[in-house]
């Protein structure tokens, strides 16, 4: 059984609910990594299915900001997170959108950072607080944040995949999954890999030394 | 290695083990965590459950939107004067499950089992028969981990999401978890647990989620106390040698096929059951202005 007993008996949350308040706190958390920490000046989130229809009553909006801001899922300043935000100059806007063929509850998030870097993410949240990130900067992924992850954009060439394996290989760091897509052939293609291991920075800034790799990012663990 | 009840039960065979006692080591194995380092995060846990179980009591905890909230202090009170109908444990876990749900609408500290919406009906139901049988520290806390693998088998085999299967996959695994969790405690063998959890489950079949205005409080609140009478029943059932018949892995898998086969209006979208009856829409609207919902969907009928 790969299903820990403490996401059975758990999340340990501020209610009421799993999926729209404690996932929805995840899937910001989730942006939170994928933003490397940095404060977000402007997001937009578009809302699918059930998250758009109970937003406020289940406290997503509050959950979603309050993960974006790295707050966990048990931290009772979820109940203000709205007001904290809009403190700090944080421009929020919600908008109800149909995402196509995803999971009831899904959300579409869309960040500018402070010093201006925009990433973009669909998350799920697919029960009892757990979530599964979908696509992160226009590239289908998967990731239920239980693991370190490394999402490397680069161009689609021979060897790319293997560098990205080896040097990971040689810092020690195993890998769990690994995922990867590409728009078209020799075009822009996305790696992502799920690690057992927290992945160094010297890691990163290897890859960013080799041609053809034009953006990585480090994802801590967030579940 | 386990992914359903049928080969939990083959790993226990004539071991003498326990549910609990395979789910902890599997927890050993995935989480490189040591038993003590388990059995103190249980602890933690349990204490977070007893907590809302007991702080709705003597004071009535209101829900954030303020359309519901007192049950707790109400059954509680109730209980003191002695009129009740049931036993003294079942009214004890129905006013705990009250307590829970009511903390958790107010945005409280909960732990969710498995589920924020169900958060009651496992802690109240285990707290009340722990009571009863004046049970260890340790068995309680085993009862917990049984639990636990009940949720695992159904969170693997099927969903323990509202809006993939209605409440029946909140509401139904949570009872489902209590009644294993406390036919253990009661000394029932891992047979039997998952005798009490299949009738639990099958008590519920096809039970939807159409939450008033969207909130985790109608009928979230009294479903939670419904699922603690279901868990004991299911738990006396299964001790008195009343089998299912049903295996509970057909159960779980029926479960989800039933889950599918609802639409969407009837998982936690708030578009139907007793969210879309006149005083449904009426307390939405109370709520939430004439406006319908914060989304602004058109969808639901409440802003028409």
């Amino acid at each position: 059984m790969n299903i820990s007993m403490f996401d059975i008996l758990g999340p340990v949350m501020i209610g009421p609910s799993s999926s729209h308040t404690a996932g929805a706190q995840r899937i910001g958390k989730a942006m939170y990594m994928i933003c490397g920490k940095e404060e977000v000046k402007k997001v937009t989130f578009h809302l699918h299915g059930s998250f758009s229809h109970t937003l406020s009553g289940h406290g997503t909006d509050r959950a979603l900001v309050a993960g974006l801001m790295g707050m966990d899922a048990s931290d009772a300043r979820i109940r203000n997170s709205l007001e904290i935000a809009r403190e700090k100059g944080m421009e929020i806007t919600f908008i109800p959108d149909d995402l196509g063929d995803v999971h009831p509850n899904t959300v579409k998030v869309l960040v500018v950072t402070k010093s201006g870097k925009e990433f973009s993410m669909i998350g799920s949240s697919v029960g009892g607080g757990e979530v599964e990130i979908v696509e992160i900067n226009g590239t289908k992924a998967k990731s239920s944040g239980k693991y370190p992850s490394i999402i490397v954009t680069h161009i689609d060439r021979l060897g790319v995949i293997s560098k990205i394996s080896s040097i990971l290989a040689h810092n020690e760091v195993n890998i769990v999954t690994m995922s990867n897509s590409r728009e078209k052939k020799a075009g822009m293609a996305t790696t992502m890999v799920e690690t057992d291991h927290a992945i160094p920075l010297s890691v990163k800034e290897e890859l960013e030394e080799l041609d053809y790799i034009k953006q990585v990012v480090l994802v801590e663990k967030f579940a | 290695m386990y992914h359903n009840a049928k080969e939990l039960l083959a790993l226990i065979g004539d071991s003498g083990k326990s549910i609990a006692d395979i789910v902890i080591e599997n927890e050993m194995e995935i989480s490189e965590m040591s038993r003590e380092a388990i059995m103190d995060e249980l602890q933690r846990r349990y204490d977070i459950m007893y907590k809302a179980c007991h702080d709705g009591l003597e004071t009535a905890v209101t829900s954030i939107s303020g359309l519901t909230g007192g049950t707790g202090k109400q059954m509680w009170d109730f209980i003191k004067s002695g009129k009740g109908i049931q036993d003294l444990t079942t009214q004890k876990g129905i006013a705990y499950a009250l307590s829970c749900s009511e903390v958790n609408a107010s945005m409280g500290l909960i732990v969710a089992a498995p589920t924020a919406g169900a958060c009651g009906i496992l802690p109240g139901t285990l707290i009340c028969v722990a009571e009863k049988l004046n049970s260890e520290k340790e068995d309680i806390l085993k009862a917990l981990a049984t639990a636990a693998g009940v949720g695992q088998i159904i969170t693997k085999n099927a969903t323990v999401s509202g809006a993939e299967g209605g409440c029946q996959a909140e509401c139904g695994a949570a009872a489902s978890m209590a009644a294993a969790a406390i036919t253990q405690l009661c000394g029932g063998s891992p047979e039997q647990c998952f005798e009490a959890a299949a009738i639990a489950m099958k008590n519920v079949m096809g039970l939807v989620c159409d939450p008033v205005a969207g909130l985790v409080e109608m009928p979230c609140t009294k479903r939670n106390a419904s699922g603690v009478t279901n868990a004991i029943l299911c738990c006396d059932l299964a001790m008195a040698g009343i089998t299912s018949h049903i295996p509970f892995d057909e159960v779980v898998d029926a479960m989800f096929r039933v889950g599918k086969a609802l639409p969407s209006t009837l998982r936690e979208t708030a578009l139907g059951g007793i969210a879309v009856t006149p005083t449904g829409i009426a307390l939405k609207e109370k709520i939430f202005g004439g406006g319908g919902c914060s989304g602004n969907c058109a969808s639901c009928g409440a802003c028409k």
